[in-house]
């Protein structure tokens, strides 16, 4: 690849990194080290806390797999992307001022933590806590081999390398800043994941010959490319609504999600959040899959999904433009994996160390472990990354599904119902996560839907009767 | 949980704007799923074309998303109430 492109990706690479650097010194100002390094101190504006929200969520697969999927499938799989726009708003009006006000009362930094304090549990706080190290510790090991692989497939060096420059951009901002370094770095990184699909998506119309152009193209290679089942028919309408689960409002159940639901400063903050979000997301998922679709005439005969999308940018681009948009899904992949980072060592000191280690741990202690676990965190996901385990590609398969079994009644009805207990709560949890990988294993889409809606289902049935068969013992004594 | 932390004048509001991001999502999928598969279901020689897309797509996805839009700002502008979320502030 020519030098034009892959200089603007290196200096964006280099901006994001001084920007992480600089937030930073939030953290040795702040008075509470806790609350500053996992939750920005509860500081963030409309702004950012859209951009932060859109873009952990944002993957790798809006810009790479889902594109590719979507030249393959054509425009129903437009269509089951569009399934995400419900994240935009559901998240931050459900959880909403409730889940802000409640979090603030318990003075909880984790999702862990509000669970811990609503359930009283030591259980429910294992429970959840080993759910997240293991789906999203993988998960994020996934998301680090295909930064890595990016960076090695446009720059054309080697894989240890690249990998070594990904893990450095991200690792030390990560460490340094905790969540506000995340957040802040996520707002410039969302700008760029906008106009990156801004650029390409115009960029691709005008090779293509104009929309109507390129939707006859595909009518006369496939009339099923331009209908919503898919290029062969098979995107059933109850298997692409299962997604409304999956990708739309189960989504408000993952924690790197959710945990920003607790992190806005104030109601204002979240109006804003809410209407920039809708926007960002709703944009992204839909011309950056239309442009996955509209590819296919403009550069037919692509093989692997994911490269399509820089295959593209640098058909229909110049140099340095290229170079601009394909720092989106560089972008798109640094901002879930700084979050994940973060939710994973916060998961280790603030819900194990300090609940069960050293509870009475001062400010030293807890500002040295929580640094130093997130740059081991970081280095054994460097290490995992050089040869991948198949544990971790098999655990990740189940990653996003696994969490949102296991927390979305926990966290929905512990936060609205009154009569939800810690039993409800372990026995949702259990039965989400076995259930969603027994389907996943042995019987997929039950019902000719995504296996996690009937994962859901049984979760539901199991919180509500783990609470009501043992009421009695969930009335709160204490008064204080 | 403890016993006053369910009663905070507060919740009223909270819960009335999470009813109203779930009546959100549910227009949101009829509006999807209607015109997608009610428009989309017939075979593509007969589809209707608006600015180039099928008609189903158009105004499934691209329609969908700017109403989707302009519901979410009327609804937070006209609809969502500004309070303290401060912990201090509940009695």
């Amino acid at each position: 690849m020519n030098l034009e492109a892959v200089l603007p990706l290196f200096i964006f690479i280099a901006i994001v990194f001084l920007i992480g650097i600089w937030a930073g010194k939030f953290v040795s100002r702040s008075d509470s080290f806790l609350q500053e390094y996992f939750l920005g101190g509860r500081s963030l504006g409309g702004f950012i806390l859209a951009m932060t929200l859109v873009t952990t969520y944002g993957s790798a697969s809006s810009f790479l797999s889902g594109p590719g999927t979507a030249y393959n499938e054509g425009l129903g799989w437009v269509l089951l992307s569009m399934t995400q726009l419900a994240t935009g708003y559901f998240v931050l009006m459900v959880l909403g001022k409730r889940f802000a006000i409640v979090t603030r009362k318990y003075k909880t930094v984790t999702i862990v933590d509000f669970l811990k304090e609503r359930y009283q549990s030591k259980w429910v706080v294992i429970l959840s806590a080993a759910s997240i190290l293991i789906f999203l510790f993988s998960a994020m090991s996934a998301q680090w081999i295909g930064g890595a692989r990016l960076i090695q497939s446009l720059t054309g060096i080697s894989y240890f390398t690249s990998l070594c420059i990904f893990s450095l951009a991200v690792l030390v901002y990560v460490v340094v800043g905790g969540f506000r370094a995340v957040a802040i770095t996520d707002g410039i990184q969302g700008i760029i994941m906008f106009l990156g699909t801004l650029i390409l998506l115009i960029a691709v119309v005008i090779a293509g010959g104009g929309v109507s152009q390129i939707m006859s193209d595909l009518a006369a290679e496939n009339p099923n490319l331009i209908t919503p089942f898919g290029a062969d028919g098979s995107l059933t309408p109850a298997y692409v609504s299962s997604f409304w689960v999956l990708v739309g409002v189960g989504v408000v159940a993952l924690p790197q999600i959710a945990v920003r639901a607790m992190s806005y400063k104030n109601a204002k903050a979240l109006h804003r959040g809410i209407i920039i979000s809708t926007f960002v997301v709703g944009f992204i998922m839909l011309n950056m899959h239309l442009i996955g679709v509209f590819g296919r005439t403009v550069l037919p005969g692509i093989e692997i999904g994911d490269t399509v999308m820089p295959e593209l940018a640098q058909a229909v681009l110049p140099g340095w433009a290229a170079g601009i948009v394909l720092a989106a899904p560089m972008a798109a992949i640094m901002t879930t994996v700084n979050s994940l980072l973060l939710m994973v060592s916060s998961t280790i000191v603030k819900d194990v160390y300090l609940n069960y280690v050293r509870p009475d741990a001062g400010d030293t202690t807890i500002r040295r472990w929580s640094m130093g676990a997130t740059a081991l965190i970081g280095i054994i996901v460097i290490l995992m990354s050089l040869q991948p385990p198949d544990l971790i590609i098999w655990l990740n398969l189940f990653s996003m599904g696994g969490l949102e079994a296991a927390f979305i009644w926990p966290i929905i009805l512990g936060l609205y119902w009154r009569r939800g207990t810690k039993h409800g709560a372990i026995a949702s949890m259990l039965t989400g996560v076995i259930s969603y990988i027994i389907f996943e294993s042995f019987y997929p889409q039950p019902f000719g839907m995504h296996s996690v809606v009937t994962s859901m289902m049984l979760a539901f049935v199991a919180y509500v009767s783990g609470s009501l068969l043992y009421k009695k013992e969930s009335l709160p004594c204490e008064i204080v | 949980m403890k016993e006053k932390e369910w009663n905070d004048k507060r919740y009223k509001i909270a819960n009335r704007e999470a009813w109203i991001g779930v009546g959100l999502v549910i227009f949101n999928f009829i509006w999807w799923f209607g015109f997608a598969y009610g428009l989309g279901s017939k075979s593509p020689e007969s589809y209707h074309y608006i600015f180039g897309f099928p008609a189903w797509f158009f105004f499934s996805c691209i329609l969908g998303f700017i109403v989707m839009m302009a519901l979410t700002v009327f609804v937070v502008k006209f609809f969502f109430k500004d309070v303290s979320l401060e912990a201090e502030e509940e009695e």
